[in-house]
């Protein structure tokens, strides 16, 4: 548990209270039965964003908080304990940080008060090939009189239905593998060039597959500079990636919690299963990598805040170790349980396949390990 | 988190700085500190570590924390640990890290009486008095409770026989705190604390070479051994309460004590070689140190967030017992790729042939393995996670 300031408990209590009460894990199942494909539940965004969960890293003068990502981290990890869908990582915390580094006033304008109020979704159309590698985007952006002409393909898109535009990464210049030639866009997802379909994925996430035959736009919709897309990305993926990582942590202790607790009811042999030492040593086991990645996670939320030079390495170091820590989890808590952790009727399998999920998402805990060795110089 | 340190903590950090670096000898920067601390014989031949000792005790920090009406420093737990962190950030070492002051200090201070307390912790503030630790005997390792050492009541001394095994640096001690057993018909509750003279008749103590070469390891035999009944810290037969205590601030100062180590990446770079782009050449390996030197910052970063949430007292931070057995692992591991860097040059045992770098690698990769061992093994730590700390139920 962190040493959080004030506005933090609140929020922390504010938002342990409200996943219980309104979003427990049963509404997973609910948006998974609905079949809208939009992989979320419009109404309890709604509210997420009443109490101003949308606008957490939005600046004042745009209608949010500005509390920091620390702050998101804070409401992340709640509502991760109860497998909690929504667009907060992807809109309200990256597309949001994206925009109030790089993002022109009028830009800004037309966009952070929306995404703060929780009436605009800014997804992030980034990955194309099989495993996240911005620097291998394909996707062109050709110039077109005074503005662009976007071709390609971007999948998955995460919320990609439901999104109203969209940060999408295109190459403007060099080849793919080039960390630099790549230029992010602000594209409304209206455009008659843009065509959407759903992805159907073992849990409802709202993923789609994006295909852009010539979508044209103009140079406002231009994030950052031309060609200089790279750095902007690397950092709104680091803020995705910490927020992420402590969403991941919240599912990582809540499924270990359950696990514990059905330790200590479930009886074989005459006695409480937890009373069996191979399973206690792999609980107490599964407790240290809980508590490594909790002291990586907040130090990363902390270093993005502080905008720290390390702060690259240290959301690779939280991303990574997250992801570790929540796949182990999630296996050892379907393992433990059974054959009762095998059916859909029980929670254990809303775990394994949201660690999947969640550890693909912005880069594996592979791509992290690299990504950290080259950024300390191994 | 990071810490925030306010302006009088600052203060203090800066003027512990000076004064460590206007007087540790230079002679000392990049010896072994624990060698120092663990092995009586190389510290009493050494002049610069008792000029450094000397020094450190002169100054009042031979045990920065503790009262001064018992030879402590009379500072708070936070400056103290300010005092060592500055140690190492300084390249310096604590001089008085011994188990006296880490261990049997903060013991007695709970739980001795008035008398005790004045005759045994001012010396182990002052450095002056080496301690050894006689928990374990040749059938009481993990099982510590089912210990035999027999503590006869003789009037106005108790009279002890037995053996005690792995006890650090007892050819060279002092003195030994000691559990001893005076009630046979209970287990945990039949153990006393005693307290006894080295040099009384019938202690010998023998040391014992270990796999990786050193001789700090010894049996200890007691035989008709007279020790006054004033020893006895706690009470008779409530030894294990004692002990327990002190095998906490065992776990804490082995939990804390190994996270200062330099990165592999360069020790790589050099013996393994580098690729096209710069990289470790061997990439499995690679992979590997990459791996470890994550883990070990986080698990840095657990001491960190375990130090600022009690200060702050909002937590207890990571148990001890899951942050000694990731620290030992870590550590073990560290000292394996080290091992698998160096190659054919991590395989030397003496001579010139090798370089003392070489030479003090291959000697802590096999001395290594004691880490997940002593002070409560891997098995014990994580039996203790799940019950005390998960409330798992005993069989």
């Amino acid at each position: 548990m962190a040493v959080l300031t004030e506005e933090q408990s609140l929020l922390r209590d504010a938002a342990e209270a409200w996943a219980q009460e309104r979003s427990p894990l049963g509404a997973l199942r609910k948006i998974r039965a609905s079949g809208d494909g939009l992989g979320f539940d419009a109404q309890a965004f709604a509210e997420m964003a009443e109490m101003g969960w949308a606008g957490i890293v939005v600046p004042e003068e745009f209608g949010g908080a500005d509390f920091g990502v620390h702050s998101m981290g804070v409401v992340l990890e709640q509502l991760g304990r109860t497998l909690t869908a929504s667009p907060l990582i992807v809109s309200s915390l990256t597309a949001a940080t994206g925009l109030k580094r790089a993002g022109s006033a009028a830009l800004k304008q037309a966009w952070l008060p929306k995404i703060a109020a929780g009436e605009a979704i800014v997804t992030l159309a980034i990955d194309e090939g099989v495993r996240h590698n911005p620097a291998a985007t394909e996707l062109r952006a050709k110039k077109s009189g005074a503005g662009f002409k976007l071709s390609g393909a971007k999948r998955p898109v995460p919320f990609g239905m439901a999104a109203h535009a969209a940060i999408i990464a295109a190459r403007t210049s060099g080849a793919p593998g080039d960390v630099s030639g790549i230029t992010l866009f602000l594209a409304p997802t209206d455009s008659a060039k843009l065509t959407r379909a759903p992805l159907i994925e073992i849990e409802a996430r709202g993923a789609a597959a994006y295909h852009l035959d010539g979508v044209t736009l103009g140079p406002e919709a231009v994030l950052g500079a031309v060609d200089e897309g790279g750095p902007l990305l690397e950092r709104m993926l680091d803020c995705a990636c910490a927020g992420l990582a402590a969403q991941m942590l919240g599912s990582s202790s809540a499924a270990f919690e359950i696990t514990l607790a059905y330790l200590k009811t479930r009886k074989q042999f005459g006695q409480l299963i937890g009373a069996f030492q191979a399973l206690q040593h792999r609980a107490a086991v599964l407790l240290g990598e809980i508590e490594l990645t909790r002291s990586a996670v907040e130090t990363a939320l902390d270093a993005l805040d502080a905008d720290a030079p390390e702060a690259h390495e240290l959301a690779s170091l939280a991303k990574a170790l997250a992801g570790d820590t929540f796949r182990r989890v999630a296996g050892e808590m379907v393992q433990m349980h059974g054959g009762i952790g095998m059916t859909d009727e029980h929670d254990a399998g809303l775990f394994l396949k949201r660690a999947r999920i969640d550890d693909m998402s912005f880069g594996g805990a592979g791509y992290h390990r690299e990504r950290y060795g080259r950024l300390a110089g191994y | 988190m990071f810490d925030v340190a306010d302006s009088s903590e600052q203060a203090w950090r800066a003027e512990v700085g000076a004064w460590i670096r206007a007087n540790f000898p230079p002679e000392l920067a990049g010896k072994n500190p624990y060698r120092y601390t663990s092995d009586g014989a190389y510290a009493d031949a050494d002049p610069d570590f008792q000029l450094w000792l000397r020094r450190v005790v002169d100054h009042g920090w031979g045990a920065p924390s503790w009262p001064v009406e018992y030879g402590g420093g009379g500072l708070s737990a936070r400056q103290g640990a300010i005092i060592n962190e500055e140690m190492i950030n300084a390249g310096a070492f604590h001089p008085n890290r011994t188990y006296g002051e880490m261990m049997l200090g903060p013991t007695l201070l709970e739980f001795a009486d008035e008398v005790q307390k004045r005759q045994f912790i001012p010396p182990i503030a002052r450095g002056e008095v080496r301690w050894c630790q006689g928990f374990s005997e040749p059938g009481a390792g993990s099982d510590l409770a089912s210990l035999q050492t027999k503590c006869i009541d003789d009037g106005d001394h108790w009279v002890v026989n037995g053996q005690k095994i792995w006890t650090s640096g007892a050819n060279h001690a002092d003195w030994c705190f000691c559990l001893v057993r005076t009630d046979t018909s209970r287990k945990q509750g039949g153990i006393s604390f005693l307290l006894i003279d080295m040099k009384s008749a019938g202690v010998e103590a023998r040391p014992i070479t270990l796999i990786s070469g050193t001789t700090h390891f010894c049996e200890v035999f007691f035989s008709d051994v007279r020790v006054p009944k004033e020893n006895m810290i706690g009470g008779v037969n409530q030894g294990w309460t004692v002990a327990k205590r002190l095998l906490q601030f065992e776990r804490g100062s082995l939990a804390s004590g190994r996270a200062e180590e330099a990165p592999l990446g360069p020790i790589a770079r050099k013996h393994v070689g580098v690729d096209a782009e710069g990289r470790i050449a061997d990439s499995d390996l690679r992979m590997r140190v990459i791996q470890n030197d994550m883990r070990l910052r986080a698990y840095e970063q657990s001491l960190r967030r375990t130090r600022a949430e009690v200060k702050a007292g909002v937590g207890l931070g990571v148990p001890v017992s899951a942050l000694k057995n990731l620290g030992a692992g870590l550590s073990q591991e560290r000292a394996e790729l080290m091992i698998e860097i160096l190659g054919q040059r991590g395989l030397g045992w003496e001579g010139d042939a090798f370089t003392p770098e070489e030479l003090e690698a291959t000697r802590t990769w096999l001395h290594s393995k004691a880490y997940s061992i002593y002070g409560g093994s891997y098995e014990v730590q994580n039996n203790i996670t799940a019950k005390r700390v998960l409330g798992l139920p005993s069989a």
